[in-house]
């Protein structure tokens, strides 16, 4: 078993003040709120025990870092210094000295502490408004001991929503394309990671072309396009079983898989004697549906979240287009009308909003726009970059970008970068190869 | 002198409709400095392999194109010719596009640059049972320029023998 589950055993004092602090995760925030976040304390019993067991020094200062990288990451808080702290962390968690921690300017506090019970590991945190003075949410919660980075996600998705009103999306794990080779013969796996990049694990072995993973929505499941024995087709993987399966076992190529919202449907393309179109397949009783019937491609299918609607890719006016048309297959209407090409319309788990990949001009450009095609935003320009797809609450997207190579054709890289919504905080995502096609899981504790 | 003065005009006319027709068909028959590009799609031999003596493997297309152009259906009509002459031979079709166009769009349209091949081998008498198709997309580029000329060598169909 790759995941276990996490336990939330007790929920200690959940003490609802309104909060004074106030993130604004709707405009690009400029104004990082400062925020302090202290070691979790930890008793020599318990942290000689994680040491003997998880081979870490201080596994209080080691979540503690977790929390504020995540943080950091957000572009919308600003960890201080922690040299700069003048509480020491078992204090602070009992009775924070306020004045102390207004002098280092923090608006918001974090402390904690773990401790080792009967083999697992037992977490308590608090959130403090330093201005007000005021504690503005307690939680304690017990795991395994090597679900220890979960918990520090776990934290900062707590903090994060008591903050910003949102729910977060720490405790979440992206699965993609690991690259290698030269760009002529790419190796091609399956990989998955932390949200921060920790833990990564292949899925595959690069015997064969593997693309496009996608989470189901439950989690457990990811669909991808495999070649296996020279054959591509969508594939279902349990990725705590490790079980695969052909779905897609058409008499031609099936590709460009997503779950419909409640993971019981796959939605793929299905290309057969020079035209593709758009097919649904049950998983429980197998019964495929068409969905669209058109001579031109029809690729890229995303549902909205309620499943009523689908947003696709066809070219059916002559060049790649983004189209809406109801769940059913009725009703196709077009939405992109800019200058340029569109492809891979994804829809917002929000809802509100399709992102998609644009070409103009010999530029790719990840965008937004509204599901009726207006008020398109143009996130960023780059050399080559596609395949957006949203955090789970819908404030990141995450994608791959291409670099151009040289004269000798040398220099090629692919990696995955993320961009909020704002357009701001754009940055690369570490992976310990080359990476494309990333697909970012809903929060796994909920 | 009458004579010079018309010869003169003719001249004049002459040229100005040099510049009309260089104009109009500029678009399409712009021959690239290196030579081997006729508009965008690829006329070169570099990266041709030989599906048998005498017999080029592949063709080429233009940017989001499907159609063949005079060259290529000289390629597969000497490739259906090789076919009917060994008719124990299967083979794939093998569809390709180039880097600029998003992952799965480019699947789609390496499976219709494979299909557009493969049926103009079927007018000329192959038997569809023989003739497999398979897309790669942009995944199996064979240069790996990121400019118009290496493009143009990965937009292609390349025909390979399947036993």
């Amino acid at each position: 078993m790759l995941f276990r589950y996490l336990f939330i055993l007790l929920i200690l004092l959940p003490i609802k003040v309104f909060a004074l602090i106030e993130v604004d995760i709707t405009r690009g925030n400029l104004n990082p709120l400062p925020v302090a976040v202290s070691p979790l304390d930890i008793d020599k019993n318990s942290k000689d025990n994680f040491k003997r067991i998880l081979k870490k020094e201080n596994l209080g200062s080691e979540i503690s870092a977790i929390v504020e990288n995540n943080l950091k990451q957000s572009g919308l808080f600003n960890p201080l210094n922690k040299e700069a702290f003048l509480q020491e962390p078992d204090i602070a968690n009992l009775k924070p000295r306020f004045e102390d921690w207004n002098l280092i300017k923090a608006q918001a506090l974090v402390t904690g502490k773990v401790t080792f019970i009967d083999e697992k590991l037992r977490v308590e945190f608090r959130l403090w408004d330093v201005l007000a003075g005021k504690e503005m949410m307690a939680l304690a919660f017990t795991t395994v001991p090597s679900n220890w980075r979960r918990v520090g996600h776990i934290i900062t998705d707590k903090v994060y929503e008591r903050l910003t009103g949102e729910k977060g999306y720490f405790d979440t794990r992206i699965i993609y394309i690991s690259e290698e080779g030269p760009k002529t013969d790419r190796i091609k796996k399956l990989a998955i990671m932390d949200q921060d990049g920790f833990n990564n694990k292949f899925l595959t072995l690069g015997n064969e072309l593997v693309l496009t993973p996608r989470f189901s929505p439950t989690n457990q499941m990811v669909t991808y396009l495999s070649y296996f024995r020279n054959l591509p087709r969508v594939y279902l993987l349990d990725i705590e079983t490790g079980k695969q399966e052909v779905v897609g076992d058409f008499p031609g190529m099936t590709f460009a898989p997503r779950f419909s919202p409640d993971g019981k449907k796959i939605i793929m393309s299905f290309a057969k004697d020079g035209n593709s179109d758009i097919y649904t397949m049950d998983l429980e009783n197998r019964i495929v549906e068409r969905i669209s019937n058109h001579p031109s491609i029809d690729t890229s299918p995303s549902y909205s979240p309620d499943g009523k609607y689908i947003t696709f890719n066809s070219d059916r006016s002559g060049y790649q287009q983004i189209y809406v048309m109801n769940s059913n297959g009725k009703n196709i209407k077009r939405i992109s009308f800019g200058n340029g090409l569109y492809g891979t319309p994804v829809w917002s788990p929000r809802g509100d909003l399709i992102a998609f990949t644009k070409l103009h001009k010999g530029k790719f450009y990840i965008g937004v726009m509204r599901t009726d095609g207006t008020g398109e935003r143009l996130l960023t320009e780059n050399f080559y970059q596609e395949a957006p797809s949203w955090s789970p609450n819908g404030r990141v997207l995450i994608f791959y970008r291409e670099s151009k190579t040289n004269s000798k054709g040398e220099g090629f890289s692919a990696k995955l970068w993320s961009i909020d919504l704002t357009g701001y905080n754009e940055k690369m995502v570490e992976t310990e190869t080359d990476a494309s096609d990333p697909s970012w899981s809903s929060l796994l504790s909920n | 002198m009458n004579l010079n003065k018309i010869l003169k005009n003719t001249f004049i006319i002459l040229v100005v409709s040099l510049v009309l027709t260089a104009c109009a068909t500029k678009k399409t028959s712009t021959t690239s400095v290196s030579g081997q590009m006729q508009g965008d799609t690829y006329t070169g031999t570099d990266t041709v392999k030989e599906l048998a003596k005498g017999v080029p493997d592949r063709v080429f297309f233009a940017t989001n194109e499907i159609v063949l152009t005079t060259a290529s259906r000289e390629t597969l009509r000497k490739q259906a010719a090789w076919l009917r002459k060994n008719s124990d031979i299967n083979v794939v079709v093998e569809g390709h596009a180039d880097e600029r166009g998003t992952r799965e769009y480019n699947l789609a349209l390496g499976e219709r640059r494979a299909n557009s091949a493969k049926d103009y081998l079927m007018t000329y008498g192959i038997s569809s049972d023989r003739i497999s198709v398979l897309s790669y997309g942009k995944e199996r580029p064979v240069d790996s320029g990121s400019n118009p000329l290496s493009w143009s060598k990965n937009r292609r169909s390349v025909t390979v023998k399947a036993n």
